[in-house]
């Protein structure tokens, strides 16, 4: 296995369907703006739609898709804000980083008097408690 | 009540003891309330020194009230009158009432002798708040400079008190700095007790 990253990219879009966060840990198929803007768009939708089509009463939506060359992974917290993983297929321990991602989003965006809610995330102490945390699993991953 | 059997109730409020009683609130609780008085006081001003202002006032009411209270429970009703006794009082005993721990230093300043510094790697109200780098040097510690001074005025030692952000070495992170310039007459007295 190259060094390449099992993160290939995280995304955080509000209630609304907003893209209010991404970012690109080296992943192949690069994205400019507007491509991310409109896949977190999208997903908003399919998850949505999925929560209606889904013949199990009280569905919470889409958490895991699965593709050839992809694995993405969906935590919606209970405000409705929704967290996304791109990665690697059979990457394990993603529920548990976007745990704690949402652990990161509380503590350095929610409590920073300067953040507007549902809008871009432009904290500096959440930038890098991110990139500490998607490190850390980043060694985990290769320590097996 | 949960512990009801051991805590005597006081009808009056007056006649019950100073205890320390719990000693820690939460951290999540404080750190919101907090970002709310930001907030709010944000929408009261026009420009970034009346919000360093208005922060520090707030923080005056806390350090006057925090100044008596510890002069009752931890020193027997007495205050410090020496100019390093009162440093030190703030330094330790109010850092570890307010924060659970004692300050990370505390220095005199180099370039001026009324110029004293105290400085904390993290200071507790920063621990969530990243400053948008249109505000420049603005530091919510200002609040805390603003306990500082509250504590000082009223021991009889008035001073400008002021935070700043400074940078340390091979740290990504600034540390906040206390700095404490006293008034003339401070320095004239100590110089007189000798």
């Amino acid at each position: 296995m190259a060094a390449a990253a099992a993160v290939y990219s995280l995304y955080i879009i509000n209630k609304s369907g907003g893209l209010i966060f991404y970012k690109d840990y080296g992943s192949a198929g690069r994205m400019d703006t507007n491509d991310s803007l409109r896949l977190a768009s999208l997903w908003h939708s399919m998850h949505a739609i999925s929560q209606q089509l889904s013949p199990v009463p009280s569905c919470s939506g889409i958490e895991l898709l699965q593709a050839d060359t992809f694995d993405l992974h969906c935590f919606q917290s209970l405000t409705g804000t929704k967290f996304f993983v791109v990665c690697e297929p059979g990457t394990q321990h993603m529920e548990g980083l976007l745990k704690h991602i949402y652990e990161l989003y509380t503590d350095f965006v929610l409590k920073n008097p300067f953040y507007e809610m549902e809008m871009p995330i432009r904290c500096e102490l959440f930038d890098i408690n991110l990139a500490q945390a998607v490190q850390k699993d980043r060694v985990a991953l290769l320590g097996r | 009540m949960i512990g009801v059997g051991k805590m005597k109730l006081y009808s009056n409020v007056l006649d019950r003891p100073l205890s320390k009683g719990k000693q820690e609130v939460s951290l999540s609780a404080f750190a919101f309330l907090f970002s709310e008085m930001v907030q709010y006081n944000q929408t009261q001003v026009d420009n970034i020194a009346e919000l360093e202002r208005r922060l520090e006032d707030a923080g005056y009411a806390v350090g006057a009230r925090v100044l008596e209270l510890l002069c009752h429970r931890e020193k027997g009703n007495r205050r410090e009158t020496r100019l390093l006794g009162i440093l030190s009082f703030v330094h330790s005993t109010v850092w570890k009432v307010l924060f659970g721990k004692v300050a990370d230093s505390l220095e005199k300043g180099t370039e001026h002798e009324d110029e004293y510094m105290i400085s904390e790697k993290e200071l507790l109200v920063n621990r969530f708040i990243s400053i948008p780098k249109d505000m420049g040097t603005f530091n919510c510690g200002a609040f805390v400079a603003g306990i500082v001074r509250g504590v000082l005025d009223n021991a009889g030692f008035p001073a400008v008190v002021t935070a700043h952000f400074v940078p340390v070495e091979g740290q990504q992170r600034p540390r906040t700095t206390i700095l404490i310039k006293f008034a003339e007459e401070v320095l004239r007295r100590e110089a007189r007790l000798g």
